[in-house]
């Protein structure tokens, strides 16, 4: 009896040394969260600071005259004298209008160099499209060359990036400024066009069709199979050294490092089988190599997971197996499965290596119309942005990883929303 | 990977058998080559058990069990845990087949035909021997859905109508339809514990079984709804061949009218319930039923 009061003071004494060593732990728990928060918070943040120029560009206003004389076109009908028309004649004529002091040959030329070298197609466009135009005169907001859109976004911000433009240019640039000739309007170009050598002209839409494109593939591909391995493995597939053999590469494959999987599409998929490089097929075969461990190991675990109360009464119903599998097992793993899936696809969609070797790397303007185009992806297409020398190129590599993140977050999240939902039911 | 290891309701885990089988059992009355005693066999036998063995890999769950079970009779097995009862059930339907490693030897037949002969079809024998499983497991569809499954994967209903009738019919046996015909559309699994059970024993007489076997079916409900169970046994063994599992001996002395005990794999005796409970034959019989071990 008397013991008891001394194994209180002793439990009273041990807890003050427990509620410590709780806190100490929560404390490195939150360190840890708030590290990694801020981590994926400066990456954002700065990422969409540089990045959010790219969704304007800068414009020139100039006032176009659509003269058959100058253009050499009697005709808009007429193809041919369409194509060989001098399109770009009509916006250096308005330059030379705005600017009657600059003369000298290699001045003027830096003059129309201030002009996107596209703005004559992007004439040409306006004026088929409005064919009515021909002879009368407007003013046209036409695409600065990314030089320009370097210094005027620059300016903006109070620190004018002069390097790149001769001093006659800046004068020609601060004449416009003040005229208020010079305005940032919504890039459009950026969301609609396919890559470019001219960052002012460079879009993302040809790499967003790519990574489309090769995803469908990779999801057809891969899920159906990883589904079905995962089914046969976890119900039907007798336990014995086979089976181990297999689950355990399958293990291994998933941690294989990408650029793997690249090379044996390189010398399986284009040497072997002779399939073009460069296109969405061969990109979505190897993804779909690279992605179907995963896809079969998150089934399985979604499978695993399906109680075993509900197996019995299927089969003690009378279900056969197959009926067991097809009508409770699948549904009730469905959620997991589908989760799984989403996560594999948003790590293909994000995988650059295995890409660079089938040649998906390739410099396209075009943006791929089916799966046998040439195409690339939005990671590759980072890359190569990245890559670039030219100044312009930096809001843009930024912008595409917006794009790219956004894609992944919209992924990622529609996974959680249709297990929540799915899971739901009942 | 482990596929065994998935059904883990009511089924005997290995270590259910690691004990002194063989060492101690002269210490508690059972000697190496015990017979049963009692009246083993009966006239209107459903199904016969003969010599039955079960193994769970080189573990012996079940020896020499000889047993009959009595058309349209429910007859209870007790005995302490681990004993083999379940296991003893689960081989009347051939549930232990989904179990890795487990091996049955002896005959065992209903109405004559061998359960474990090639020529008999699995899926056809489990629709003859149905099961209710300790834990209610109503599928997470709803109420109708999990009466019509049977009926559906076995072809029984030709229409829309013929179905709705049997689940109408399946679930007024259960004694459930008062309780759920208003949201037959709802989930199985919102009911409460004891409603999904009768809906588990409404799922498995819709197909019509010749043999329900019941595995501990109430020791997961609270009395009231244990009442319920056992007033249904008791109108179902007007039809059914009724075999029950019980930790529950006054269950047992109330629904049955044979009752089986059985003691560390071995089938000690089997007799009348009252007699069993009143007069037991067995030394070891009486040393359950008063409650000296279990």
């Amino acid at each position: 009896m008397s013991k008891e009061p001394i194994y209180l003071e002793k439990i009273q004494r041990s807890l003050v040394g427990r509620y410590r060593t709780e806190r100490v732990f929560r404390g490195f728990g939150m360190l840890a969260v708030s590290l990694g928060l801020a981590a994926v918070l400066l990456v954002f943040v700065d990422i969409f600071i540089k990045g959010t120029g790219a969704f304007s560009a800068t414009y020139i206003a100039l006032d176009v005259t659509y003269e058959k004389d100058l253009l050499g076109i009697e005709n808009l009908a007429d193809q041919r004298q369409v194509n060989s028309g001098d399109w770009e004649a009509l916006y250096k004529q308005a330059l030379r209008r705005d600017f009657p002091d600059i003369r000298k040959r290699g001045e003027r030329r830096k003059l129309y160099a201030l002009v996107s070298s596209a703005a004559g197609y992007d004439i040409k466009d306006r004026l088929l499209a409005n064919p009515g135009l021909l002879g009368s005169k407007e003013t046209l907001w036409i695409l600065a060359d990314d030089d320009i859109d370097s210094y005027y976004k620059s300016w903006l911000d109070g620190n004018a990036y002069t390097a790149r433009l001769t001093d006659g240019q800046i004068r020609v640039l601060d004449t416009l400024i003040n005229t208020e000739r010079m305005q940032l309007h919504f890039n459009a170009n950026f969301l609609t066009r396919g890559d470019s050598r001219e960052p002012e002209q460079a879009g993302i839409w040809g790499a967003v069709i790519g990574s489309f494109l090769t995803l469908m593939l990779t999801l057809v591909l891969s899920f159906p199979v990883g589904i079905a391995a995962a089914v046969y493995l976890e119900e039907f597939a007798p336990k014995n050294k086979v089976t181990d053999f297999i689950e355990v590469n399958i293990n291994n494959l998933a941690a294989v490092p990408s650029i793997i999987f690249g090379l044996l599409g390189l010398a399986i998929f284009i040497n072997l089988f002779q399939i073009p490089r460069s296109i969405p097929v061969v990109g979505g075969l190897v993804l779909a190599v690279m992605t179907l461990p995963t896809i079969i190991i998150t089934s399985r675990a979604a499978i695993k997971s399906v109680p075993p109360s509900i197996r019995e009464a299927a089969l003690g119903m009378g279900a056969s197996r197959n009926q067991m599998v097809l009508h409770h097992v699948l549904p009730l793993a469905l959620p997991g499965m589908l989760t799984g899936a989403i996560i594999g696809m948003a790590r293909a969609l994000g995988e650059t290596a295995p890409l660079l070797m089938i040649g998906m790397v390739a410099f396209i303007v075009d943006i791929p119309a089916g799966f046998m185009d040439p195409a690339t992806v939005l990671p590759v297409q980072i890359f190569l942005w990245a890559d670039s020398p030219e100044r312009a190129f930096i809001e843009k590599t930024s912008a595409a990883i917006m794009v790219l993140l956004g894609f992944l977050v919209t992924m990622n999240i529609s996974a959680v929303w249709l297990r929540k939902r799915l899971e739901r039911r009942w | 990977m482990n596929t065994s290891a998935t059904f883990g309701v009511g089924t005997p885990s290995e270590s259910d058998f690691r004990d002194t089988r063989d060492g101690d059992m002269s210490d508690i009355g059972l000697t190496k080559g015990h017979v049963t005693v009692g009246s083993v066999e009966i006239q209107a036998a459903k199904m016969t058990a003969r010599g039955v063995n079960i193994f769970y890999g080189d573990k012996q769950a079940i020896h020499d069990v000889t047993v009959d079970i009595g058309k349209n009779q429910v007859i209870a097995m007790i005995g302490p845990s681990g004993c083999g009862k379940s296991t003893f059930l689960r081989s009347l339907n051939r549930m232990n087949d989904t179990i890795d490693g487990c091996k049955i030897e002896g005959d065992i037949r209903i109405d004559g035909e061998d359960l474990y002969s090639p020529k008999l079809d699995v899926v056809e024998l489990r629709a003859r021997v149905g099961m209710v499983f300790q834990k209610p497991n109503p599928f997470p569809k709803s109420i109708y859905d999990n009466v019509a499954y049977g009926p559906k994967i076995h072809g029984l209903a030709e229409t829309r109508v013929d179905l709705d009738e049997m689940v109408e019919k399946s679930l007024r046996r259960a004694g459930l339809w008062d309780e759920v015909k208003d949201r037959l559309f709802q989930a199985g699994t919102g009911l409460s514990g004891g409603q999904q059970q009768r809906l588990c024993i409404a799922r498995a007489i819709a197909v019509s079984p010749e043999v329900i076997l019941m595995d501990e079916p109430c020791s997961a409900l609270d009395p009231i709804a244990t009442a319920r169970i056992e007033e249904l046994i008791e109108e179902l063994s007007h039809n059914f061949t009724i075999a029950i599992v019980t930790h529950n001996m006054q269950q047992a002395a109330r629904v049955s009218q044979r009752t089986a005990y059985f003691h560390l794999g071995r089938l000690i005796e089997v007799n009348p319930t009252e007699q069993v409970f009143t007069n037991p034959e067995h030394s070891l019989t009486e040393s359950y039923i008063t409650g000296r071990f279990g």
